[in-house]
């Protein structure tokens, strides 16, 4: 059987997200009741969460979180690691052991910051650096895994029903303001964990329910920007997509809703002039970052999370609000079960980016 | 001489039940093969100078003509084809070189029937072109690599000139000369009613068409016949012609018979001189001059327009492709071994070049290799022949396609390759008044915009059936093609999987 990065493996998904705009930390129980309900959407062959402001102790180092295959995997990984970073703190990341989960690779937690030398002789600026470091790991040392590489946040995923996955890492001991999930329905077996979702570099994270007509189109354009896709999959060419045009080309998540579900030529004549012009200029710019076919996306960053759907709507995506506290899933259910008594809920349409920003305020709606 | 004799290739074949002699084949025939006998109030063919046009088949009122292969053989000979048997005793009998016309019509590959495409199904949808918007629409020229902000925060046009067109193809070029008057207005209108460009080739712009400039490519070639700064400015874009995928590595030949009138004062040169566009641009030895060039038409053009650069697809293809995304041209344009001319050394036409899917291929792959892919478009040719090798020839990478021998077929062409002679029945490759006049541009331009309509219906079927609503989505998208009975190295180059996989 070949893995997730050999071979492209379709997959159907449910996505869940919740944040609170006032940066209020919660249990990761929450979201764990919240993915349950869709527990259809999954077969079993993934889930995973990521959940944002749970290291505040840590907040300024990245926090490395890894799958290791063997001992020998996670020896040649550490010296990496030591020659590239001061680690301060290194552990087992805690797990909990369930009938439901089994095969877990060696998971380990790293809290680092780059050796100022190495850095200074790199000329790159930290996270560039710390972005080719997770890239240098990841695609030459055999066994060794970086799946998590923020600051102040953390992805946790396996093989299994999400909701098995939360029990797994002990979620619900952690507290973040922000969370999301997946739960995964892949067309055949990975069988390997780095496979599930979600996909995060640095503190960008992706949960994504669909399957992108553009695949080939988007992976062969980024991987000119030194990008390298080794698993093959959507939620990863997305993420990178995120990466370059928020770090690398200065994008605002506004101006990235606009790239990735670009809205339709007919569309862009009818608007007014300026408005006209910055769409068209988006288009020609990053033709090749537009994305076509279904997806929803959760795109969790540093100071808040977005939610996103292809420009047809082809994947369903409900937001709900109470209070302080903005929901996104797959289905109302999601929401409901979490917060039955919501102040608004509504369907966001196609390509209409909905982002949360941490205190500031309402929900941006384009 | 017994020794010059070569039997016909083809026949004329009368139907003496329906012919009822009206002499219309006669009439037609710009190369006299039909002959009335008034005796005998019967028609009579002489089959050696028929070229297989079909002209006077397609217009015999009482469908009394077909042309045949004659079938005459000489003794079987796997090495020693007919062909090359007559072909040798032309040359033994004139001492010259071997002309041809169109594109290369021997039993190499054809990548496109190759490749197959991909469609949706149960994972993700399908969607129809009919009920849901389906882009078509592309811009060529060169992306910046900075986004600029200005004190508001907005973001700076700062994009180089762009081309708009309503679909990823263009008509090629073909000069005023090698076609008709006709022929050029044919395609000077399709382009503007269609939102696509034409491209006036080596033979400067005729008066009569600067109005449709907005839709139209000027081109500079080695002759810079009909080149001047009005010309220059007139079009959409400047191209610089360096190769043909006909005749890699050598120039062209406008006989002094077609440098007639309008012809001659277009391309600025005396009535009865042929027209001789050298080999190389004497003034471009290296890519180092191209650069030059490249920015002496910027200059010329104040910026304004993007500068395609042309090559014939060559065996180190994708090295010079790397070296002109350097030399500031905004477009580059190849041209395949396949690709059609109104004349060409037959040995050059037939053995010199390769396919455009491979050159195509290995250009796009080398240029994201460099990371300089964005710093130009790709527009290939040589021969898209339907809207599948449209949507495959942009699945493989390129952002448009350029298209010749298919338009002069929907003006009336049928492919008899005998441009070179001048006497182009369906008045499309010739000068002669009387020929030209049977080429109607008013019907001429609808069937070019028919034709491409008709390429466009089909083109958005085939992106919606991949889940492909916009045209940026699939070019380079090389995951919607599979090979087909191809050997590993060609899907290697051609970066594509074998059907199954």
């Amino acid at each position: 059987m070949r893995r997730e990065g050999q071979i492209r493996i379709p997959s159907g998904c449910a996505i869940s997200g919740i944040i609170n705009k006032s940066g209020v930390r919660m249990s990761g129980d929450a979201i764990i009741r919240s993915i349950s309900v869709m527990h259809d959407r999954s077969n079993g062959l993934g889930g995973g969460f990521s959940a944002y402001g749970i290291y505040p102790e840590y907040k300024d180092y990245y926090a490395l979180h890894m799958f290791y295959d063997s001992a020998l995997a996670k020896k040649e990984c550490e010296e990496f690691l030591e020659r590239h970073f001061d680690i301060i703190n290194l552990s087992k990341i805690p797990t909990r052991k369930i009938r439901e989960i089994t095969d877990e690779p060696l998971i380990w937690r790293y809290f680092v910051a780059p050796l100022p030398t190495k850095l200074a002789e790199s000329q790159l600026d930290e996270r560039d650096f710390a972005e080719r470091c997770v890239f240098r790991v990841n695609t030459t040392i055999d066994g060794a895994y970086v799946f998590s590489s923020g600051k102040n946040m953390g992805v946790f995923k396996a093989v299994g029903f999400p909701e098995d996955v939360g029990r797994f890492y002990r979620l619900e001991e952690y507290e973040g303001w922000c969370f999301t999930a997946h739960g995964r329905y892949p067309t055949n077996t990975p069988g390997w964990w780095g496979g599930a979702h979600p996909f995060a570099l640095l503190d960008y994270s992706v949960v994504h329910n669909g399957e992108i007509s553009s695949y080939d189109a988007n992976r062969r354009a980024i991987e000119m920007y030194g990008y390298k896709c080794t698993l093959q999959t959507d939620t990863e060419v997305i993420t990178y997509i995120i990466d370059y045009l928020h770090r690398k080309k200065g994008l605002d998540f506004t101006e990235i809703a606009s790239v990735i579900a670009a809205p339709f030529w007919q569309t862009i004549e009818r608007m007014a002039p300026k408005e006209r012009q910055l769409h068209e200029y988006l288009r020609i710019m990053f033709a090749e970052q537009l994305i076509t076919g279904p997806f929803s996306i959760l795109v969790g960053f540093e100071g808040g999370l977005m939610a996103l759907n292809d420009r047809l709507k082809l994947r369903s995506m409900v937001v709900g609000e109470k209070g302080d506290t903005v929901y996104i899933a797959s289905e109302e259910a999601a929401i409901r079960i979490i917060e039955p008594d919501l102040d608004a809920v509504w369907s966001p349409k196609g390509g209409q980016p909905v982002i949360v920003r941490l205190n500031g305020g309402e929900p941006e709606c384009l | 001489m017994p020794l010059n004799f070569l039997y016909p290739d083809y026949e004329v074949v009368r139907n003496p039940d329906r012919c009822i002699a009206c002499r219309a084949c006669e009439r037609q025939c710009a190369n006299e093969a039909h002959e009335y006998l008034a005796g005998a109030n019967r028609i009579v063919c002489d089959d050696a100078k028929c070229v297989c046009c079909h002209r006077c088949v397609s217009l015999c009122p009482t469908r009394a003509l077909k042309i045949v292969k004659s079938g005459n053989t000489y003794k079987g000979n796997k090495n020693w084809s007919g062909k090359t048997i007559n072909e040798l005793y032309r040359q033994a009998s004139s001492g010259g070189v071997l002309l041809s016309s169109m594109g290369n019509p021997e039993d190499y590959p054809v990548y496109f029937d190759k490749l197959l495409l991909n469609a949706s199904q149960v994972t993700n949808p399908s969607i129809d072109p009919l009920r849901e918007p389906m882009e078509t629409k592309v811009f060529l020229g060169a992306k910046p690599t900075l986004i600029e902000r200005g004190k508001d925060g907005g973001i700076k046009n700062n994009l180089p000139p762009q081309l708009f067109l309503s679909m990823p193809a263009m008509f090629s070029a073909m000069s005023y000369g090698s076609i008709s008057y006709n022929a050029h207005e044919s395609l000077a209108r399709a382009a503007e009613e269609l939102g696509i460009l034409y491209n006036t080739g080596e033979g400067g712009l005729h008066e009569d068409f600067y109005k449709y400039g907005k839709h139209t490519v000027v081109q500079v070639a080695s002759g810079r016949f009909g080149v001047h700064t009005q010309y220059l400015n007139s079009g959409a874009a400047v191209e610089i012609k360096m190769g043909q995928g006909a005749k890699p590595g050598i120039g062209g030949h406008l006989p002094g018979a077609k440098i007639v009138g309008d012809v001659s004062r277009t391309r600025m040169i005396p009535e009865g001189s042929d027209a001789i566009s050298p080999a190389p641009h004497h003034d471009i030895y290296s890519i180092e001059d191209l650069r030059q060039l490249v920015y002496s038409l910027k200059e010329a053009t104040g910026y304004t327009k993007p500068v395609i650069v042309k090559i014939a697809a060559v065996h180190n293809i994708s090295a010079i492709a790397s070296g002109i995304a350097r030399s500031g041209a905004d477009i580059i344009a190849i041209d395949g071994f396949r690709g059609g001319t109104g004349a060409a050394p037959t040995r050059i036409r037939d053995h010199v070049g390769i396919p455009v899917e491979l050159a195509l291929s290995s250009v796009d792959q080398r240029l994201r290799d460099e990371g300089i892919r964005g710093n130009v478009s790709i527009v290939v040719g040589g021969s898209i022949r339907s809207s599948a090798d449209i949507v495959k020839a942009v699945a493989l990478g390129a952002d448009c396609v350029y298209i010749a021998t298919a338009a002069l077929l929907a003006l009336g062409c049928h492919l008899c390759r005998s441009c070179h002679g001048g006497k182009c029945n369906w008045g499309i490759a010739t000068q002669v008044p009387e020929l030209v006049k049977r080429m109607n541009p008013e019907i001429g331009y609808k069937r070019l915009v028919n034709l491409m309509n008709a390429w466009r219906h089909e083109l958005k079927e085939m992106m919606g059936g991949m889940g492909i609503n916009s045209i940026e989505s699939l070019k380079g998208n090389r995951a919607m093609l599979r090979g087909v009975g191809l050997n590993e190295k060609e899907l290697q180059i051609l970066g594509v999987k074998h059907a199954g996989e």
